[in-house]
């Protein structure tokens, strides 16, 4: 059996490395993804606690988390789409209309 | 009573606006032709409450009073002899403006009708509310068709002025939000019950240096509105870009809700500072009526010019509120009425030259009177009321004024006197410049005189501007025992503290009951004699 | 049937609501018809209340007749009651008779008239506010009155409004009014606060009781006489008076001659009571009309317009009025208002005749040798230039005898002096008038020489009557040095008049003092008849040996451009000086810079939001940990 502890560190590397992908990265598709993978750490973290403590909340957070994620990916890259179609580039520097 | 008129006269309109979501907007008549006869219905209803008004009582009549919210927050509404004209006043106008606008306005006049009838309720429930919290909802509510009338339906700079008046406006009544809270809070810690009921307010003394900032806090929010100098400037903007019916609603009704707030609620609730900052008030009346007129003299602009003259006229109306007796404050509620009358009366009369020819400015006029000989004869009329001639309305209002003044001080009287002055200088030579002369501008030459719309409304004005001016008793009767009850009011409080010897150290945080403190202090002489 | 007497007011103010509503409709026949009526029954009914107010006996006055309470406040209130007493009912009569015949003259002279019923509306509702004004019984209604005819006046001024002059000096004559009314409206509120009523009876009572200060009566009667000053047209607010003449030529007879301009005289003698009280007061009103009656009297001497001449002599007369006011003789001062309205409704109505002939020409110089083609017009005027000189034995000789001899009884002998130097100039100046109109060369126009032609009957009958009343109206009066009791005139007004000051004096020396002013008022003539007609060279050398005097008469003393310079001017530009830079830069600057200092705190703000969204994602996380930094530790 394998230590939870190790399942916690996996996960902090994976949501690290995620958000260095989501701040080094510069188009939106990659940041996206990034994205996507801290929500991925954030589910093993939760399965492995889950398993460690014994109760199962944590195994229906990730159903939710699993859910959300992909409906989050289908309205994403809906307005990924939009924007490219729009400004022709997915560049974070080209996109600024929340500029004040 | 178990009909209750109040909530009918106050509600009709915006009921009505309601009905105008089922009509189609290209019905242009239709919707027109409903909306007057909307508040022409809503004029006669309230007329029943002139008729069943009971001129022997100073206690609120038409009252009606259910639970709303809860904690001190009722529908409490009711009229006394202060409130009931300037109720009639509104309801008179309404239709008046609402044909006046039936050329004016050619684009969205769905939203505008519903706007003026909202504006209505609005106006009406400020003069009705007796309860705090529904005056501020009234009051505030009232801001937001004029916000529109003014933004949609102005001219060039339109946005620029409905912002400055609503902002303008917002400061005011944010501080008297805040005020209204503080007493609501040292109430409940004085007496243990929540209340907003205005009555209950009128029973309480208040430390006198908490009343000073109350005071001012209501005051600036009324001062604002009424204008007193220096927070005028917003309305010869408001004016100049309002459509003709906004200006004469915004003169005839919106600066008396200033003006009645001041009878109302600064005066009475804070007797001790109304004492201590009256003279203050009273030299910035002054310096309006004179400030005022000297602007009017210059304007260069016939809109502008006659709103100029309101800030010069509201001034005398204001300085015979602060004088404080019988004859000044009825001259002044009277004198708000003439004013009504003839500063709407003049706004409609610019409107109907704007109409012809687009233009407010006074150089681009001249002679107009050889083509519109009815119109001139109009308009005159309502110059000389405006100017206080003597057998129209506006005499009759000045003179109470004037000597209400008198009473109070002489000085003070004979400097506001120099408006029969300046109101004929600036009022005269606006006409002159407009109306007489020969013609030099080409267009006017296409002018055609007044039809029978416009004849319409105005034929109602004159009529009472000679009345008011001729036998102007069936008004100031009406009024008299609510004046002296309010009076009384003030007067009794300033005898509480001026002449019974109170200890100030009493007062400190807390308003008190006057039965307690009285109880309290009985206690206190015993001490003393003992 | 005296009681009838309330009605008199109302029937011009019929017509004139008639003809106001109907008037465009209604043929030139029928507004005649209406507008001449209607004064004609408020004629009938004055005849017959004065008839019966004879009768009555002098302890019954005055009828009053209360018609409904107009102000009804306690502490300020006023009747709309009017009042009949010999007071009343000569100012009555004086309207209604000299009204009447204007009424039937403006008939022919607005004949061709475009706005003829609008003429005849403010006529009548000008008849109204006159004789509302003389009625009243207190001061409040006075004012409806005495404001009313200041606005009948402005309209009949302006009423050529295209024409640039007559607006502006219709506007210049409400608003001049408008000063005097102003202290007018204060004296009213002095006296409801420290005698609580305005009813004229209440303020005699208050008087006599002794219940008021001198003070108080100095204070008030230099108030209401400031307000005569604008409306009689005193120095100082008498420069709307000569530009008045604007107006069509019967209003400057009816209105700025007869009736309007002397209400200051009648509220003088109304509140006898009050000016007998105060002496300063008395004092003040004299001196002033001494000053106006010679002031007025040099600059009529260098006019050259027919109706200007007359207005500053209108001017001049009404000083002598205010003489006799101010000297406690109050009888003689309603006496010469009562001459003076006659007389000069006449000559201006006469005036008005010359110019009719010759197509609205007002300039003298224009004008000579018309007395062969006005054979009716010449003898009026004539009749009236007389009447107004003081020449014997004319109307205007014993009422402006009356005045200088109780001035000198009084010991006003320096109002007096005055008085009697203005008699010359009076004389001089209208024979001048008279001889540069009707006698010497004709300067006519050729033009108006071709439409030269005598008045039609309507415009011409009432010249005459009017010529017949200046001849007889002063028998009326006739001094006591003619025998005794023949003064029945200021025995009519005795009961008003009990307090003022009669001071008599032996026959010899007023029979003295009659012939000195008889004498001048002939020197005068004589003056004018050798400078006009038997050197007509003579004032032209004068005037270039002497040109600061004669340009400083020609010109008005510059007191127009004075008061422009003085009042008029600072009061505008220092108005659009407070405009530009105080409430457009400082006032509505501050509103202003408050919403753009908001603005610009936004702006600043504004800054950080970049629109990089990683930018966001970092503050994000920053905030993330510092949150968990802070939970944590």
């Amino acid at each position: 059996m394998i230590q939870p502890i190790y399942f916690i560190i996996l996960s902090l590397i994976i949501f690290v490395l995620g958000i260095i992908a989501f701040f080094i990265k510069r188009d939106l598709i990659t940041m996206f993804m990034a994205v996507e993978v801290m929500l991925n750490a954030a589910n093993l973290a939760f399965i492995a606690l889950t398993k460690a403590i014994g109760i199962i909340d944590g195994q229906i957070i990730v159903l939710f988390v699993i859910t959300v994620a992909a409906a989050e990916a289908a309205v994403g890259l809906a307005i990924i789409l939009l924007i490219f179609r729009q400004k022709k580039t997915i560049r974070t520097e080209d996109i600024q209309v929340m500029k004040g | 009573m178990n009909i209750p008129i109040l909530s009918i006269v106050t509600f009709l309109p915006i009921g009505g606006a309601i009905l105008f979501i089922f009509i189609s907007r290209e019905k242009r008549a239709l919707l027109f032709s409903m909306a007057f006869i909307i508040s022409l219905v809503n004029f006669l209803i309230s007329l029943l409450l002139y008729f069943n008004f009971n001129s022997q009582t100073s206690s609120p009549q038409f009252v009606e009073k259910t639970t709303w919210i809860g904690y001190g927050i009722e529908y409490h509404v009711g009229i006394d002899g202060i409130s009931l004209f300037l109720v009639l006043l509104t309801t008179f106008l309404m239709p008046v403006a609402i044909l006046s606008s039936w050329k004016y306005i050619q684009r969205r006049e769905k939203e505008y009708l519903i706007f003026i009838l909202m504006l209505e309720t609005g106006i009406i429930g400020v003069f009705v509310s007796l309860n705090l919290f529904l005056f501020y909802v009234f009051w505030e509510a009232m801001l937001i068709p004029m916000y529109f009338i003014i933004g949609i339906w102005g001219g060039q700079r339109r946005i620029y002025a409905t912002l400055k008046f609503v902002l303008f406006t917002m400061l005011g009544s944010l501080l008297m939000l805040v005020a209204i809270f503080i007493l609501y809070s040292i109430y409940f810690k004085a007496t243990g019950t929540y209340s907003l009921n205005i009555f209950d307010y009128y029973k309480i003394i208040l430390n006198p240096r908490i009343q000073i900032w109350l005071f001012l806090a209501f005051a600036i929010a009324f001062a604002i509105k009424v204008p007193l100098i220096p927070f005028h400037t917003w309305l010869p903007d408001a004016h100049v870009e309002a459509p003709t019916a906004g200006s004469v609603l915004l003169a005839a009704v919106l600066l008396k809700m200033g003006a009645y707030g001041f009878l109302r609620f600064a005066l009475p609730l804070f007797p001790d500072a109304t004492q201590r900052l009256l003279p203050f008030l009273a030299v910035l009346s002054l310096i309006g009526i004179l400030y005022g007129g000297l602007m009017a003299l210059i304007q260069k602009n016939v809109k502008s010019l006659v709103a100029y003259s309101s800030v010069s006229h509201m001034g005398l109306i204001m300085l015979s509120v602060f004088a404080l007796n019988t004859i000044s404050v009825e001259g002044a509620i009277y004198q708000m009425l003439n004013h009504g009358l003839s500063t709407g009366a003049l706004f409609l009369c610019v409107g109907i030259l704007y109409e012809r020819s687009h233009t407010h400015v006074i150089k681009d006029y001249g002679g107009v009177s050889r083509q519109m000989p009815i119109f001139s004869a109009f308009f005159l009329v309502f110059i000389l009321s405006s100017l206080g001639l003597p057998g129209l309305n506006g005499f009759v209002g000045e003179i109470l004024c004037l000597f209400g003044i008198f009473k109070s001080n002489t000085v003070f009287a004979i400097l506001a006197a120099s408006t029969v002055i300046l109101s004929a200088v600036y009022l005269l030579w606006m006409f002159q410049r407009v109306m007489q002369g020969p013609i030099t501008n080409e267009k006017i030459n296409s002018f055609k005189d007044l039809n029978k719309r416009e004849i319409c409304y105005f034929v109602p004005i004159i009529i009472l501007v000679f009345w008011m001016g001729i036998y102007p008793g069936p008004f100031l009767r009406k009024m008299d025992v609510s004046v002296n009850h309010l009076l009384k009011q003030i007067q009794r409080k300033e005898k509480f503290f001026t002449n019974e010897h109170i200890d100030k150290t009493f007062f400190l945080d807390t308003a008190i009951n006057p039965n307690t403190w009285k109880e309290k202090h009985q206690d206190n002489k015993e001490v003393n004699s003992q | 049937m005296t009681e009838i007497f309330w009605m008199i007011p109302f029937f011009p103010a019929l017509g004139s609501l008639v003809l106001v509503l109907l008037g465009h409709k209604l043929s030139k026949k029928h507004v005649s018809f209406i507008a001449c009526s209607t004064i004609f029954i408020s004629l009938c009914i004055s005849v017959i209340s004065f008839a019966g107010l004879l009768k009555i006996g002098a302890e019954n006055y005055p009828l009053v007749k209360k018609l409904f309470t107009w102000i009804p406040t306690h502490g300020f209130k006023a009747d709309f009651s009017l009042q009949f007493d010999p007071l009343s009912a000569i100012m009555v009569l004086i309207v209604t008779v000299v009204g009447f015949l204007i009424h039937i003259y403006s008939t022919g002279y607005m004949a061709e008239d475009k706005s003829y019923s609008r003429y005849f509306a403010y006529l009548n509702l000008f008849t109204f506010a006159m004789l509302i004004l003389v009625m009243a019984s207190n001061i409040v209604l006075m004012f409806v009155g005495w404001e009313g005819v200041g606005l009948c006046s402005y309209l009949l001024i302006g009423f050529w409004f295209e024409k640039h002059s007559a607006a502006q000096a219709g506007k210049k004559a409400f608003i001049v009014n408008r000063i005097g009314d102003a202290a007018f409206l204060i004296g009213i509120l002095f006296i409801f606060f420290h005698i609580g009523s305005g009813e004229f009876t209440a303020i005699n009572t208050a008087i006599s009781r002794g219940s008021i200060s001198t003070g108080f009566a100095t204070v008030v009667g230099i108030l209401l006489f400031a307000g005569a000053t604008g409306k009689s047209a005193q120095i100082p607010l008498y420069v709307w008076l000569p530009d008045a003449m604007e107006g069509p030529t019967p209003v400057s007879a009816f209105i700025h001659a007869a009736t309007m301009v002397t209400a200051g005289v009648y509220m003088v003698a109304r509140m006898n009571f009050l000016y007998s009280f105060s002496g300063t007061a008395s004092h003040i009103i004299a001196f002033i009309g001494a000053l106006t009656a010679i002031y007025a009297a040099t600059m009529a001497l260098t006019q050259n317009d027919i109706k200007r001449v007359l207005a500053y002599s209108t001017i001049s007369q009404i000083g002598y009025m205010f003489i006799g006011c101010g000297v406690g003789a109050y009888s003689a001062g309603m006496f010469h208002l009562y001459t003076h309205a006659f007389f000069k409704s006449l000559l201006f109505l006469a005036a008005g005749s010359v110019m009719h002939a010759l197509s609205g020409e007002a300039d003298m110089r224009k004008m000579g040798g018309l007395k062969k083609y006005l054979p009716i017009t010449y003898p009026a005027f004539l009749i009236g230039a007389i009447a107004i000189s003081g020449i014997p034995f004319f109307s205007g000789f014993f009422s402006k005898d009356a005045i200088l001899t109780k001035a000198f009884t009084n010991g006003q002998y320096f109002v007096w002096t005055i008085g009697v130097l203005g008699t010359i100039l009076t004389a001089f100046y209208m024979f001048r008038l008279i001889f540069l109109t009707f006698h010497g060369k004709e300067r006519i126009t050729p033009e108006a020489k071709m439409l030269l032609h005598e008045s039609p009957p309507v415009m011409t009958v009432p010249l005459v009557i009017l010529a017949f009343f200046s001849v007889v109206a002063g028998y009326a009066g006739v001094p006591a040095v003619f025998g005794k009791k023949l003064d029945w005139f200021s025995c009519f007004l005795q009961p008003i008049f009990s307090r003022g000051r009669e001071v008599h004096v032996s026959l010899g020396a007023e029979l003295a003092l009659i012939l000195i002013s008889s004498f001048l008022a002939i020197l005068g003539l004589y003056l004018a008849y050798l400078s006009y007609i038997k050197r007509p060279q003579f004032p032209h050398t004068f005037a270039t040996r002497f040109p600061f005097i004669y340009r400083l008469l020609y010109n008005k003393y510059y007191v127009d451009e004075a008061y422009d310079a003085l009042f008029v001017r600072p009061l505008v530009r220092g108005s659009e000086q407070i405009y530009n830079k105080f409430d457009l830069k400082i006032i509505d600057g501050a509103v202003n810079e408050t919403a753009s200092a908001t603005g610009s705190f936004g702006k600043l703000i504004c800054y950080l939001q970049t629109g990089f969204i990683k930018d966001y994602a970092l503050v994000f996380l920053l905030g993330v940990a510092l949150f968990l930094g802070y939970l944590l530790f």
